[in-house]
């Protein structure tokens, strides 16, 4: 099987993810697309190390997994803490950061 | 040991006192910081001796001894280490500076007695002494320079050492910019010499002085005439000299010490120790010699017309180192010398017994308010009149020795230095008077209101402290004087200190009688064995005339004051109506201040001005600095308006962005 359809799925997956980052508001919701770009990328990775034959881009989405998985526990712990102190869930309300 | 061991041991003593009060100043108790002081001086005194003896023992062709601890660098021509020079000059001006420095100790411990600021006032005290030792055992230019700079930051301490009075700590200001002056004049004439020599050796420079240097060259006597303006500064001499009256605002000892004993004598000291340059650059010598005569007439005239105690005697010290300065340039080495010593004892004596009577009058200084202190302090008294006998140079005082020794060799000397000399019995003659005049108004006549409480026990103690130059009023903490007085009556240590040196006072001047002993003269005699001025000396007869002149003019000044002042007492005021203009130039100090301040002052402040609002302000401020700073301000409101805070439109522009460059590469692949 050619390697074009790997990556048209994969391509279609980090359009949804990013689009899902774009227009969604919930920071849930944003960690969830963000997961699903970082897979878009892995499924990337893997194709391409089949195509090649080497094992590089497998360790590769190994890594990135682990650097989800991080992110991920970080950012819901984020999460978690702004329900706390009763922050609003929403990423236009958080706009502090502003010049 | 050798003598520059003991050298080297002069100059530890101070500065461990120094060290010792200044880190112990909560521990030590009572009077303790100053008994510390005294000692460390008196060690300095002990050791000088010892060097002396030292020096004493070689023979008379190897008594020129260098010492170098350390080297601070030498390289490219350059020879600057940390070296002092042992000689009979040097040795000599040692154990006057410590020997007197250690009485003036003493006399400190009792006199400051009552002041908040004791122990820091020692520490200071220290510092001065160990600054002006280094200066006279120098061995090269750059110890010299080290010593002189050292010596005016004490003077400026010591000056302001009431630092809450507005006075003081403006006279502190004032003697240290002027100082300054002389500084830079040092340097530069240091670095002229030091171009042509290449060495800042002394011993060095002198050998190598007469085959650089033909007579009278150019850099030779610009490289003089700046050392000459560092002798001026440091020595109060015209018209560098403002700053020393006001130095007054000071502590009587400090005045006694500094500006009176040591210090001031530091620009004769280096003259002397030039003097093989100054020999090479006679029109420098020449200068300074006239400079000198200029200053003792015109500090003589304003001693006749100031009323402040303590500024009277500032002005004779200015015009008595105007003696030394006019010997020293004109080659009367060891008469100036003599001189200084002798000045340092009747002098630091005259401040003195003016402390005990200013502490008798409960800090006032004024001459107008002082009379009939004869019974009421009859030590300070004694004190006072031997050392204004000295002062005078009647015989057979120590002032009448030496300052005559300079007459009488300006005189042998001729031409324009005869002036000079005639010009000298001038001064010697406004001396007497304004000396006697002194003694005549604080010690005869009717006794004030203080003098009459005193001769029943009472010290005067002021109600409400103030200053007696402006009459604000004070308090006694810290930074002001402390509440109590003292008098040498009541006072062991400020007595014995006063009794030595009146005693020097009386017997110093036996050291050198013409024809008799000359001791000074032979003494010194290796310091100046190359030069050919220090060898023409007038022969033993034309000295006694000298001396013979000398004591008749001094009588008649005494004579002359015993006139208006005790037998007409109306007189003085019937001179000051005659002369109305001439009085108001006497007691407007010549104008000299105003002088300085129209010439330099007001200039320099409007230069500052115009740089502050043209260059500061305008050109710096809102042009350059400002024009950065609207360009950085507009940039960065434009690059700020991008951060909205909108984490899904920083996405976007990320992705966006990152598109870009993908499909930028795509295309272009």
């Amino acid at each position: 099987m050619a390697i074009g359809w790997y990556l048209v799925v994969s391509a279609l997956i980090f359009a949804i993810g990013a689009a899902g980052v774009l227009v969604r508001r919930s920071p849930l919701v944003i960690l969830l697309c963000l997961e699903l770009m970082l897979n878009a990328a892995n499924l990337a990775l893997v194709a391409f190390s089949r195509m090649w034959g080497g094992e590089d881009g497998q360790v590769f989405a190994l890594i990135v997994m682990v650097v989800a998985a991080c992110e991920v526990t970080v950012g819901l712990g984020l999460i978690v803490a702004m329900h706390r102190r009763r922050l609003p869930i929403d990423v236009d309300d958080l706009r502090e950061l502003q010049g | 040991m050798a003598a520059t061991t003991f050298g080297w041991l002069v100059l530890l003593c101070p500065i461990v006192g120094t060290v010792i009060i200044a880190l112990g100043y909560k521990r030590l108790p009572g009077r303790t910081p100053g008994w510390i002081a005294t000692a460390a001086i008196g060690l300095s005194f002990v050791c000088a001796i010892v060097m002396l003896v030292k020096l004493l023992d070689r023979p008379e062709a190897h008594r020129q001894l260098t010492s170098s601890l350390w080297n601070y660098a030498s390289s490219v021509g350059v020879d600057a280490k940390l070296q002092i020079l042992v000689d009979p000059l040097s040795v000599f001006m040692v154990l006057v500076v410590s020997g007197v420095s250690t009485l003036i100790h003493l006399y400190s411990v009792s006199y400051m007695a009552g002041d908040r600021g004791y122990s820091r006032f020692f520490a200071y005290l220290n510092y001065f002494v160990f600054s002006m030792l280094l200066l006279l055992l120098a061995g090269n230019f750059l110890l010299l320079i080290v010593g002189w700079a050292f010596v005016g930051a004490a003077s400026y301490l010591l000056i302001s050492f009431w630092y809450r009075r507005t006075t003081a700590t403006r006279a502190g200001i004032k003697a240290f910019v002027i100082n300054v002056v002389g500084d830079v004049g040092l340097v530069l004439g240091t670095f002229f010499i030091f171009t042509h020599t290449g060495t800042l050796d002394f011993l060095k420079t002198f050998a190598v002085a007469p085959h650089v240097f033909h007579h009278d060259s150019t850099d030779l006597v610009v490289g003089c005439l700046l050392l000459l303006v560092g002798a001026f500064a440091k020595s109060a001499q015209i018209p560098f000299h403002t700053w020393l009256p006001d130095a007054m605002e000071g502590p009587t000892p400090v005045s006694a010490l500094i500006h009176a004993a040591t210090m001031v004598t530091a620009g004769v000291y280096l003259i002397a120790r030039m003097h093989p340059l100054f020999e090479l650059a006679p029109t420098a010598a020449d200068v300074g010699a006239v400079g000198g005569c200029l200053t003792l007439l015109i500090a003589g005239t304003i001693g006749l017309a100031v009323t402040d105690i303590k500024r009277v005697i500032a002005y004779s010290t200015m015009s008595q180192i105007g003696y030394m300065i006019m010997g020293v340039a004109a080659g009367a080495y060891s008469g100036a010398l003599f001189l200084l010593m002798a000045h340092a004892f009747f002098k630091a004596l005259l401040f003195m017994a003016a402390g005990s009577l200013i502490s008798a009058m409960a800090g006032n200084q004024s001459l107008d308010r002082m009379s009939g202190f004869r019974r009421a302090l009859p030590f300070t008294f004694a004190c006072f009149v031997i050392g204004g006998m000295a002062l005078s140079g009647l015989p057979p005082f120590s002032g009448w020795f030496s300052k005559d020794d300079i007459l009488a060799y300006l005189n042998h000397r001729g031409g324009g230095f005869e002036i000079m000399g005639i010009a000298g019995y001038i001064g010697a003659i406004l001396t007497a008077i304004y000396t006697f005049r002194m003694i005549f108004r604080a010690f005869f006549g009717e006794p004030c209101p203080e003098a009459k409480e005193l001769e029943e026990g009472h010290l005067a103690h002021a109600e409400v402290p103030t200053n007696p130059q402006t009459g604000e009023v004070e308090d006694t903490d810290v930074g002001f004087p402390g509440p109590e007085h003292h008098i040498a009556e009541r006072e062991w240590p400020m007595k014995i200190a006063m009794g030595a040196l009146a005693a020097l006072a009386t017997v110093g001047g036996f050291l050198q009688i013409p024809g008799v002993d000359d001791a000074i003269r032979r003494f010194l005699a290796p310091s100046f064995a190359t030069s050919r001025l220090a060898a023409a000396a007038p022969s033993t007869g034309a000295d006694w005339i000298g001396l013979v002149i000398g004591a008749a003019i001094a009588v008649t000044g005494v004579a002359v004051a015993y006139r208006i002042w005790v037998l007409a007492p109306g007189t003085a005021a019937v001179v000051r109506e005659r002369f109305a203009p001439l009085y108001r130039l006497f007691v407007n100090k010549w104008y000299f201040d105003e002088l300085i301040d129209l010439a330099i002052v007001r200039p320099v402040a409007w230069f500052g001005q115009v740089t502050d609002t043209v260059l500061d302000r305008d050109l710096t401020t809102s042009v350059t600095t400002g024009g950065t700073v609207s360009v950085v301000d507009a940039l960065s409101a434009a690059v700020r308006r991008a951060q909205t805070g909108f984490l899904r439109y920083y996405v976007a522009l990320m992705l966006l962005g990152i598109s870009g460059v993908v499909i930028y590469f795509l295309v272009s692949s």
